[in-house]
C-alpha cells in the first residue's frame, strides 16, 4: 500500500506509545503511523526470520523479486519479537522523518 | 530444507496402502511412522507431542534428488502427418501475459539436440517462427513489432519449402491509434529443408530433452484454436480455419484444436479428420473466455464456442510425479488417528502427514473432520513473501520459518489458490500431488497471530491435543473423503468436530453435513470462516480442487468476468453466500471480520442463562470473561471471526451465548461482502459487526449445532495445563453432545 499520509516530527508523540507495545490495541495516531510505514511495498520490505523457533530472530527484506532469496540481515539477533519490532520501527522512522525517533 | 515429501493420498483405512515420494539430498534417511497430536513449537504451549508407530516402513532409506517440472502446456504424440511436414501452416489466437519475459513457445515441433523442426514462439516481446534443419543450423524470422500484454492477436506463420519463404503475420485483434503492434514479415531463408524428427507437438513449452527440468521455453498467456497445416495458406484460408475445417482445406489441415471441448478434462480434442489428439500437463487453466468472447454468456456451458482458450502459466503444477520411496500399508490395529511420516536425515527434517481412517463398522462416536480442502487451497500459500499486505494485516513483522523461505525460493513447488501466477493471474487450481510445506507439524505461519502463529494444519492439532489429553476416542475423517462417500461417512457419528477453519467446500460436502445435521447429528464449529468459498474438486484426476475468486469475498485475486464457472464441473464458483447458502445456515453464525494481530475474549450475554443453554456453561461464573488467554493472540476471540445474523441465515430459536464484540483492535476490520457503500469506522474498536459470536441451537432429530465462531478458540483449551473455561465450555458442549438423547424430540 503506498499511503498519502506523510509522517513528520508531529507524530514524536507516538513513539513512546510503539515502544511500549508494538503489538496490540494502538491510538488512532499511531495506527496511522504504523499504517505508513507498515504498509511499506513488497521491495526491500522488512520480515522476521525465525532463525530458532519462539526463541531468536533476526531481521530479513523481501526482494520484491519472485524466486530470489530473503535477504538475511544477521548482524542483529533478538530474542523477542518485541525487539524486532521496534528495531524496524526504529530504523523505518529514521527513513521517513530523517531523525530519530 | 534438504529433505521434503508428499503422499499419494491423504487418508487411508487399516489394509490399504499409502505411497510416499520423497526427495532427499543426503545420503540416507530415516522415516517413522508418528502419530500426531500436537505440533506448535511454542514453549508456553503443550510442545510438540508425536508417537512413535512401529510399522515395518520404520527404517532408513537411500535418498535421492526429485525434482518438480511446473510449467502447463499440450502435448500431442508424433505422428507421420506431424513428422513428415515440409512446408507448413500453424496459426493461433493469441493473448500472451509476459511478452517481455524472455523466450516462450506458442506451438513447437521442436528437437533441440539436432536443432531440428519449427517453433511459433514469443522472442523479445515480438512474434517469430525459429526452423531448424537437423544439421545444427537454425534461421529465426521475427516480427518488428512487439506485442501487447493481455491483448488478442491472430498470429501466423508458413513456411514454404520449395523457396524457403516464411511469412509472418501479428495481427492485433483491438487498433489504439498511435500504438504500432501490427507486423507482417516475408523473408526468404537459407535453410536447405526443415529437419524431421520424432518429437511430438506440443503448446505452450518446448523441450530441450527428454529428462526432467528440459521444459523450456514456457509460455505465460492464453492460446486458442490453434491450427496446423501442411502447405503454405494465404490469409483468407487462415481466417476460415478460424472457425473450423471447412471441406476445401481438409487435405491441408494436419490439426485444428479445439479447447472448447472436454473443458472439465486434460484432452485436447483435434477436430480435423485426422483426430491427432492430446492432453494438457500441469493442469492450465481451462474454461478460460477466449478472442470471441461477447461477454453476452458468462457460462462456458452455454456458449462452449467463446471459451476456447487455455491459459497456461510457466508455474503451474499438478502432479510432481516424483518416484516412490516407500509405502505403508495401514496396520489393521492402527487406531484413526493423524499421522505422519516424520523424514530425518541429520538436523534436516520433513513430516508427510496422512489420516487414517476407522475401519467400517468399527467407528467411535466421534469424528474430527479434519478441513483438507482448506488445507489444499492455502498449499505452499506465498503471501508473506509475494506481497507487502501481511504486515499490515497482521499488524505486525511477517515471521518465515524454513518452510516460508524454502517455498519462497522454489517456486517450482506451485502456488496456493491465494497466489496469483507469475504473470499476476490468480491461481484456480490446487493439487496434493506435491510436498505441502505450510500443511506440517512445527510450521510458523505469518497468518498466524501473535504467539503461536499457527494457520490450518498446525492449528488444529491443538484440537488432536486437547482431544487426546482429555481422552477422548475420536476418528479423523477428511474433507475429500467427505467429498466421495457423502453422508454414510458422517452417519455412524453422533458428534462432528470442525478445523479451526474449514473454509472450502464442495456440493458434495456442503449437502452431506446439511443432512447430517437433518438427521439429528451433532456438529460443533471449532473454528471461524467456515462454508465459505465453493470448490470442485476435478472428476478425474485425484487430488486435485479449483476455487474461482468471484463476485465478493476477503480474496487476494479476482476472478475475471465471464470466469466464474468451475472447469472441473460447471458449477458457479465463488461464495455459498452468493449461492444462497451463506455460512450461517449451517453454522449459525459466519465470516464476518478478520485481524491477525491479537485476539480477544468474550462475555456472555442473556441468552447463557436460558435453560437451553444451562448445560454449556456449566462450571462457569455469571460474569466471567471467557478465553482472555492463549497462545493466538492471547484471546480465544480472534484471527478470523464469524457472526449471528438472522438474515443471513441463523435460525430464529439460536442462543447467542456469548460475543467479543468490542475487545478488538482496529487491524480487525469488517469483510468486504458486507460493505455496499464504505464508510468510515470499519475497525473493531468502532464496528459492531466485529465481533465472535458463540451460537448454541437445537436441529431436527434431536441433533444441534455449537459455534465457537473463531480460529483463535482451539488455541486457548490448553491454557493452565486444560483447566481454563474455553477447555471447560469445549467439554461440557461435547459430553452433551455424545450423549444420545435428543435435544428436542
Amino acid at each position: 500500500m503506498h499511503t498519502v499520509y506523510k509522517i513528520s516530527a508531529n507524530d514524536q508523540n507516538v513513539v513512546e506509545e510503539f515502544n511500549a507495545r508494538p503489538i496490540g490495541h494502538h491510538s488512532p495516531a499511531l495506527q496511522r503511523v504504523l499504517n505508513v510505514i507498515r504498509g511499506q511495498p513488497v521491495r526491500d520490505k522488512y520480515v522476521l526470520i525465525c532463525t530458532k523457533p519462539h526463541q531468536e530472530w533476526t531481521l530479513g527484506k523481501l526482494t520484491g523479486e519472485r524466486g530470489k532469496p530473503v535477504r538475511l540481515l544477521k548482524e542483529q539477533v533478538f530474542t523477542s519479537v518485541e525487539d524486532a519490532e521496534r528495531e524496524v520501527f526504529r530504523r523505518r522512522w529514521e527513513r521517513h522523518t530523517g531523525t530519530k525517533g | 530444507m534438504k529433505i521434503t515429501g508428499y503422499a499419494d493420498k491423504i487418508s487411508a483405512r487399516p489394509g490399504e496402502s499409502i505411497r510416499f515420494m520423497v526427495n532427499c539430498e543426503r545420503p540416507r534417511y530415516r522415516a517413522d511412522i508418528v502419530r500426531l497430536v500436537c505440533g506448535d513449537l511454542n514453549p508456553d504451549g503443550p510442545g510438540i507431542r508425536e508417537q512413535v508407530v512401529p510399522t515395518p516402513a520404520n527404517t532408513s532409506y537411500k535418498g535421492r534428488p526429485q525434482k518438480i517440472e511446473s510449467g502447463s502446456y499440450v502435448k500431442i504424440p508424433n505422428s507421420p502427418l506431424l513428422q513428415n511436414l515440409t512446408s507448413f501452416t500453424v496459426q493461433a489466437m493469441l493473448w500472451p501475459t509476459t511478452p517481455d519475459s524472455g523466450a516462450q513457445a506458442i506451438v513447437s515441433k521442436w528437437q533441440d539436440r539436432r536443432r531440428s523442426g519449427f517453433a511459433l514462439v514469443i522472442q523479445a516481446g515480438r512474434l517469430a517462427l525459429q526452423l531448424g534443419d537437423g544439421k545444427g543450423t537454425v534461421e529465426v524470422v521475427s516480427a518488428t513489432k512487439p506485442l501487447l500484454a493481455r491483448q488478442w492477436y491472430f498470429v501466423a506463420a508458413s513456411y514454404d519449402a520449395e523457396t524457403g519463404r516464411v511469412t509472418l503475420y501479428q495481427e492485433p485483434q483491438t487498433d489504439y491509434p498511435t500504438v504500432s503492434d501490427a507486423a507482417r514479415i516475408r523473408k526468404k531463408t537459407q535453410l536447405a529443408q526443415m529437419g524431421s524428427h520424432q518429437a511430438g507437438l506440443m503448446f505452450a513449452a518446448l523441450r530441450t530433452g527428454s529428462g526432467k527440468g528440459r521444459l523450456d521455453q514456457k509460455f505465460n498467456g492464453k492460446i486458442d484454436s490453434p491450427r496446423l497445416a501442411n502447405r503454405v495458406l494465404d490469409r483468407s484460408d487462415m481466417e476460415r480455419l478460424k472457425s473450423g475445417v471447412p471441406a476445401h482445406l481438409q487435405e491441408s489441415v494436419v490439426g485444428a484444436w479445439d479447447f472448447s471441448q472436454d473443458i472439465s478434462s486434460t484432452i485436447v480434442t483435434d477436430m480435423s479428420p485426422n483426430r491427432l489428439h492430446g492432453e494438457t500437463v500441469n493442469m492450465p487453466a481451462r474454461g478460460m473466455k477466449g478472442y470471441n468472447w461477447s461477454g453476452e454468456s458468462m457460462d462456458w456451458k452455454q456458449a462452449p464456442e467463446q471459451y476456447g482458450a487455455i491459459h497456461f502459466h510457466a508455474d503451474d503444477v499438478y502432479d510432481a510425479g516424483w518416484e516412490v520411496d516407500f509405502s505403508l500399508t495401514v496396520p489393521a490395529q492402527l487406531k484413526s488417528g493423524l499421522y505422519a511420516a516424520r523424514l530425518r536425515s541429520g538436523a534436516e527434517e520433513d513430516y508427510i502427514p496422512f489420516v487414517v481412517k476407522p475401519t467400517p463398522g468399527k467407528e467411535k462416536k466421534l469424528a474430527f473432520l479434519l478441513p483438507t480442502a482448506s488445507y489444499m487451497a492455502y498449499a505452499n500459500e506465498h503471501m508473506a513473501t509475494n506481497a507487502g499486505l501481511i504486515e499490515l494485516l497482521s499488524g505486525r513483522l511477517a515471521p518465515l520459518d524454513k518452510n516460508s523461505l524454502f517455498l519462497n525460493e522454489h517456486r517450482e513447488y506451485g502456488g496456493s489458490c491465494y497466489d496469483s501466477h507469475s504473470d499476476g493471474s490468480g491461481v484456480c487450481y490446487s493439487s496434493r500431488l506435491r510436498p505441502i510445506l505450510n500443511m506440517r507439524p512445527k510450521h510458523i505461519s505469518a497468518l498466524g497471530g501473535d504467539g503461536s502463529s499457527l494457520w490450518q494444519f498446525n492449528a488444529d492439532t491443538h484440537i488432536t491435543d486437547w482431544l487426546e489429553t482429555k481422552g477422548y476416542d475420536f476418528d479423523v475423517i477428511t474433507d475429500e473423503d467427505l467429498h466421495y462417500e457423502g453422508l454414510a461417512l458422517l452417519k455412524p457419528y453422533q458428534v462432528i468436530l470442525s478445523g479451526t477453519h474449514p473454509e472450502y467446500h464442495s456440493l458434495q460436502m456442503w449437502d452431506a453435513m446439511k443432512a447430517y445435521q437433518n438427521q439429528g447429528g451433532r456438529l460443533m464449529y471449532m473454528g471461524a470462516n467456515g462454508w465459505y468459498w465453493r470448490v470442485a474438486f476435478h472428476p478425474d484426476c485425484p487430488g486435485l480442487m479449483e476455487v474461482r475468486r468471484n463476485e465478493g469475498g476477503i480474496r487476494t485475486w479476482a476472478a475475471e468476468p465471464g470466469e466464474y464457472y468451475h472447469s472441473f464441473t460447471g458449477e458457479y464458483g465463488g461464495l455459498w453466500r452468493n449461492q444462497g447458502r451463506a455460512p450461517q445456515v449451517m453454522l449459525g453464525t459466519g465470516f464476518s471480520a478478520q485481524g491477525f494481530d491479537i485476539s480477544a475474549p468474550y462475555h456472555r450475554l442473556p441468552d447463557s442463562f436460558q435453560p437451553r443453554a444451562a448445560f454449556i456453561f456449566e462450571g462457569i461464573g455469571k460474569d466471567e470473561v471467557i478465553g482472555d488467554f492463549g497462545l493466538i493472540g492471547g484471546g480465544a476471540a480472534g484471527l478470523e471471526i464469524d457472526r449471528a445474523d438472522e438474515r443471513l441465515g441463523t435460525p430464529p430459536h439460536a442462543l447467542v451465548l456469548a460475543t467479543s464484540k468490542g475487545g478488538h483492535t482496529d487491524i480487525y476490520l469488517v469483510v468486504c461482502e458486507e460493505l455496499l457503500v464504505t464508510t468510515p469506522g470499519l475497525g473493531g474498536t468502532e464496528n459492531e459487526l466485529v465481533r465472535a459470536d458463540m451460537v448454541f441451537y437445537e436441529t431436527p432429530g434431536g441433533g444441534a449445532v455449537w459455534s465457537s465462531s473463531s480460529i483463535a478458540w482451539a488455541g486457548s483449551l490448553s491454557h493452565n495445563k486444560y483447566d481454563n473455561n474455553v477447555s471447560r465450555i469445549t467439554h461440557n458442549v461435547l459430553e452433551r453432545f455424545l450423549d444420545p438423547a435428543p435435544f428436542v424430540r
